[in-house]
């Protein structure tokens, strides 16, 4: 036995200083989570995809006032009408050429319309002659105005009131609950309605509408988290340190169910820049002149097959600035988790 | 520790606890418990899930409100303290959590959840007094100083129960509720954590209220043992007394089932079957010292029973 013993050498547990050690790096939470989502390559995508149509968004206020898409020379409608996309390059589909329906070869559009040599629109005209890049341009930047209201609605009092009526409980919670379903009721296409009615329409009345249903589903979710959150022992541990109900709320309530509201968020932008478009395509939000990616859409449709281009540029625009805003809460909602990450 | 004149810290007085109380649902979380917790022992507290022994650490902490029946702590009673007196019974007064995943939040560096209760009370003047204590308490728990800035799921079990045992001690407490501190570790671990909290108690001078289902754990810590059953108390009693000469069938059932490191015995080891039903007859019991500190609880009849056990 004595003999055996001797054959064993013991590796390690001998220094209990190296025991505890934690090889990995130390990193603050934003160094931490913005690691993790730069291993999501279509969040980082759609992070700086976002970043730059929020930045043209901005910078175009300067540079290209509304009426400047508005207005148009009733002279020369016969000229700028319905012209194609036309890049200035012998690019295929590209040229200002388009292929009249029943006709088997494109014709030049420019050409056939006297088109001052000089000048071309590289995402076309509409049927009475205004760019439609700066057409695109000012209904994207009403899009992302109704999108950032929603947002911070959803924020500010989406998280409050659903944390306050979770929190809370018992018959706080009750009535709170009460009035949200009251308010959900009522179809939003109702309230536009009314509101159009007092307000005549128009984006403010799409954002109050926004304002007052658009909260209902982040309190909800968020009134759900704080329901099991505060059963945690964690947040029994603050209560027995004596921490006030707000400090738990912000410490603890709200940063762990971080991935909920983002989650939330990014559905709630998609959704209100698409309710934007649908009102403005019933008539019921933006009135003409005014352009929003939805009424270009409507106006457009129409002409569908005539002049394709003028549905799908306003509503790739759409498609990419929704579908950006979903990936990029999937990313931040993994980045933020630290217990998410696999390593 | 019992010999001279002890000074009781905590005393429950008929303290009751009914959730939903008056409808069909009424549980009887904490049912005319009443014991008292001198300074400086180990109280320990058994019995089987469901029996009411968090309940109690929780209402003593006043994280639950009692539906009848009056806590006192160090002389005063805390059942209606509100605001200021509040905050200064809480720093007095601490918790160690059982599960020690649950007990930290994810989202916090442990440097901030062990300073939180320095914060609350403003017990450090600036960050880099803030830190040295947090490096101090750091130190008390075994853990290194860069685990400051990690997050609690980079730690091992062991390790995350230390950190919330010196988040427990940042506010320097006199009384410490241990609730199941060990139970979610693994074996080799709890003999770590468990000795830690004995050599915390010295130093400082604490006392703990330890609550276990582990009878064999809490005989190791405990000076003396308070057994509960569906939110009574049953029997209490100095750790020897409890462990060596049980009274109450409960007790004894409880003390069956303790596993024997030893093959042999363990393999001839009873288990003794408890009989419920002698706590829903219906009958009065009251609390009734059988010898010098052991209590039980017990109907007039059944105190000559257990007296002619005794002997």
């Amino acid at each position: 036995m004595a003999a055996n013993t001797q054959d064993f050498v013991i590796v390690g547990a001998q220094d209990s200083e190296a025991n505890e050690h934690i090889a990995k790096p130390a990193l603050s939470f934003w160094q931490d989570a913005w690691r993790r989502l730069k291993l999501n390559k279509l969040a980082v995508i759609s992070l700086w995809f976002l970043a730059f149509i929020l930045a043209f968004a901005f910078v175009s206020n300067f540079v290209m006032p509304q009426q400047q898409a508005n207005s148009f020379n009733s002279d020369k409608v016969g000229v700028y009408k319905n012209l194609p996309p036309k890049s200035g390059l012998p690019i295929p589909g590209w040229s200002g050429q388009i292929k009249a329906p029943g006709d088997t070869t494109s014709t030049d559009v420019y050409a056939s319309q006297n088109v001052p040599k000089s000048e071309k629109f590289i995402l076309g005209t509409d049927n009475i002659g205004r760019s439609l890049a700066k057409r695109v341009t000012v209904g994207l930047r009403i899009s992302l105005l109704v999108a950032l209201v929603a947002t911070f609605i959803d924020l500010l009092v989406g998280v409050a009131y659903g944390v306050l009526s979770g929190w809370k409980g018992g018959w706080v919670d009750n009535v709170m609950q009460r009035i949200i379903e009251i308010l959900s009721s009522v179809p939003n296409l109702i309230i536009v309605t009314m509101l159009g009615l007092v307000l005549g329409g128009g984006v403010l009345s799409i954002i109050l509408a926004i304002a007052m249903t658009g909260w209902l589903g982040m309190a909800r979710q968020v009134r759900n988290m704080t329901l099991t959150l505060k059963e945690r022992d964690y947040v029994l541990a603050a209560k027995s340190l004596g921490e006030s109900s707000f400090k738990i709320a912000i410490k603890h309530l709200i940063p762990n169910m971080a991935g909920t509201i983002i989650v939330q968020i990014m559905m709630t932008v998609p959704t209100a820049i698409m309710f934007e478009a649908v009102l403005s395509a019933i008539n019921l939000g933006v009135k003409p002149p005014t352009a929003s990616l939805g009424s270009l859409i409507s106006d457009a449709s129409s002409m569908l097959q005539f002049y394709p281009y003028q549905v799908l540029i306003p509503s790739a625009m759409l498609v990419l600035v929704s579908l950006a805003f979903i990936l990029l809460g999937d990313g931040l909602r993994d980045a933020f988790d630290p217990r998410a990450s696999e390593d | 520790m019992m010999d001279e004149t002890p000074k009781k810290l905590v005393e429950l007085k008929d303290l009751q606890l009914y959730f939903n109380q008056g409808k069909s649902n009424e549980v009887r979380a904490i049912d005319h418990v009443s014991f008292d917790i001198y300074e400086g022992e180990v109280f320990g507290l058994v019995g089987e899930s469901g029996s009411g022994k968090t309940t109690i650490g929780r209402a003593i902490l006043k994280l639950y409100e009692p539906t009848a029946g009056q806590i006192l702590f160090d002389g005063q009673d805390v059942t209606h303290l509100k605001h200021k007196h509040l905050s200064e019974f809480r720093k007095d007064a601490q918790m160690i959590f059982q599960d020690p995943q649950a007990s930290l939040n994810g989202r916090m560096k442990v440097r901030d959840i062990i300073a939180e209760g320095i914060d609350i009370n403003k017990l450090a003047k600036n960050k880099a007094e803030r830190d040295a204590k947090v490096q101090h308490l750091l130190d008390l728990v075994g853990l290194n100083k860069d685990h400051a800035t990690r997050y609690p799921h980079e730690f091992s079990g062991g390790q995350r129960q230390r950190i919330g045992i010196a988040r427990a001690l940042a506010v320097d407490p006199k009384f410490i509720i241990a609730d199941e501190p060990i139970s979610a570790l693994d074996v080799s671990i709890q003999a770590q954590v468990v000795n830690l909290m004995k050599e915390l108690q010295t130093e400082h001078s604490l006392t703990y209220l330890f609550i276990a289902h582990d009878l064999s754990m809490v005989k190791y810590i405990s000076d003396r043992i308070g057994v509960m059953h569906w939110g009574k108390l049953l029997e209490i009693g100095t750790a020897d007394a409890v462990y060596n000469h049980p009274l109450h069938p409960y007790t004894k059932s409880l003390l069956s089932a303790i596993p024997v490191p030893d093959p042999e015995v363990e393999s001839m080891r009873q288990h003794i079957e408890y009989d419920a039903s002698i706590e829903t007859d219906g009958k009065e019991r009251q609390m009734v010292e059988i010898n010098p500190g052991h209590f039980v609880l017990a109907t007039p009849e059944e105190v000559s029973v257990y007296k002619n056990q005794q002997k």
